[in-house]
């Protein structure tokens, strides 16, 4: 084995390394959801977040516009406070968008879905959503249903 | 009186095996400190690590590659037989790349590495001291820390990384090829569901340093083991076979200390 098939075997090995993980890095990884162009944070008030997680999804008709980045719980409004990252190219919301967590499938991760309003002014950094509605909670659904089936026996 | 004596003879051996142990612990620890001392020497001489890194890593590389994809296969096939019954056979995808990035890739590669490289350290070493090799150096005025044990050491040290980034990769690959080209999965299912759930730095970055760590132990245990052994023939067998053993134990140990550090929530 001369020295220049070692060498040129090591390189291989190195540049093989390095591709295995650009391609983890890209391809299954979130990279792309960090940087990549610019952010602005808007609030929403939600009384009951659910299994929403930080780094969860915000969506508007079912496109991908930013990302869940703080949850906070207020103990002066009692209300769960979520913080979201929105990309710099969405930004035209108007001031009366509605904000729900929402599930994907039934199983599936929660997300923050947006539906925007008819203002005219937008949201802007810093800027706090009212209009929210909070994640379905399985069993006080099941415990609705049960309390209402009773109701009507009677 | 015979009865003290044998109780006697016990308690000796106990306390021989443990000064034993803890005199191994610190002819370790020192010689560490001496071949991390020594590996300063290889900036000047970078062609001795080259060497090294082709003994050690390239020649690792089939074992890695091929059991890299059989894994990632065998994973996507029972994922899928278990999720299917849930109707969440989209899962695949996310539970392979989680279990490769965070525990299989570095363990298993750790694993083999220690098999396949750590051993044949220790035996070239231990056969380099069996036969006065080492001695013969140091007569010459060669230092054998810095000639022959540092370029191995660090040698095996940045191998391992390298190693288990490509073991999951190519699990990865396996994985696709099993779920989506044998079992008709979703292919967007397959990657968009882990780019949602994999973080680069909480799973990739800590897969990596797992396998730095657990490159660390073994090429220390393998090093010192052979630098170490009874220069015989026998001796030389054992210290083989506790490099081995020694080492895969530590991996394992390592690992759940490591992965209680860096998952728990």
């Amino acid at each position: 084995m001369t020295s220049r098939k070692i060498e040129i075997w090591v390189g291989f090995f190195i540049a093989a390394a390095i591709a295995a993980f650009f391609m983890l890095a890209m391809s299954v990884s979130n990279i792309s959801s960090y940087g990549g162009g610019e952010q602005y944070t808007i609030k929403a008030r939600f009384d009951n977040v659910g299994g929403l997680k930080v780094r969860s999804p915000v969506s508007a008709g079912g496109v991908r516009i930013g990302r869940v980045t703080e949850i906070e719980y207020s103990s002066e409004t009692y209300e769960a406070i979520v913080s979201m990252a929105i990309e710099v190219q969405y930004n035209k919301f108007p001031l009366d968008t509605a904000a729900s967590i929402l599930t994907s499938g039934l199983l599936g991760e929660q997300f923050v879905g947006f539906e925007p309003g008819a203002e005219e002014d937008y949201l802007k950094e810093g800027d706090t959503i009212d209009l929210t509605q909070s994640a379905l909670v399985l069993e006080q659904i099941i415990g609705q249903f049960l309390y209402s089936q009773a109701d009507d026996e009677e | 009186m015979v009865l003290f004596s044998r109780l006697l003879n016990k308690f000796q051996y106990l306390g021989a095996v443990t000064l034993h142990s803890f005199q191994r612990l610190g002819r370790g620890s020192l010689f560490l400190l001496d071949v991390i001392m020594a590996s300063a020497s290889l900036f000047s001489r970078p062609m001795l690590l080259v060497k090294q890194l082709y003994a050690v890593g390239v020649q690792t590389l089939i074992i890695i590659v091929v059991a890299g994809l059989f894994v990632g296969m065998v994973m996507a096939l029972q994922s899928y037989y278990a999720l299917v019954d849930f109707g969440a056979e989209d899962s695949v995808g996310v539970m392979v790349v989680l279990s490769l990035l965070r525990e299989l890739g570095p363990v298993i590669t750790a694993l083999l590495f220690a098999g396949r490289a750590g051993s044949a350290l220790t035996a070239e070493i231990g056969l380099m001291k069996t036969t006065e090799q080492l001695s013969g150096m140091e007569m010459m005025a060669v230092n054998p820390m810095k000639r022959v044990i540092a370029p191995r050491f660090i040698a095996g040290f940045i191998s391992m990384p390298l190693l288990a980034t490509i073991f999951s990769a190519v699990g990865v690959m396996g994985a696709y090829l099993v779920a989506v080209e044998m079992l008709g999965l979703d292919s967007g299912a397959f990657w968009s569901q882990p780019q949602n759930t994999v973080d680069l730095y909480q799973d990739i970055y800590n897969g990596i340093i797992k396998s730095l760590v657990f490159g660390f132990a073994v090429t220390w245990i393998a090093v010192f083991e052979g630098y170490d052994c009874v220069p015989t023939a026998e001796g030389l067998g054992q210290a083989t076979t506790r490099t081995v053993v020694h080492s895969s134990l530590a991996i394992l140990f390592l690992d759940f200390i490591l992965t209680v550090l860096m998952f728990a929530k």
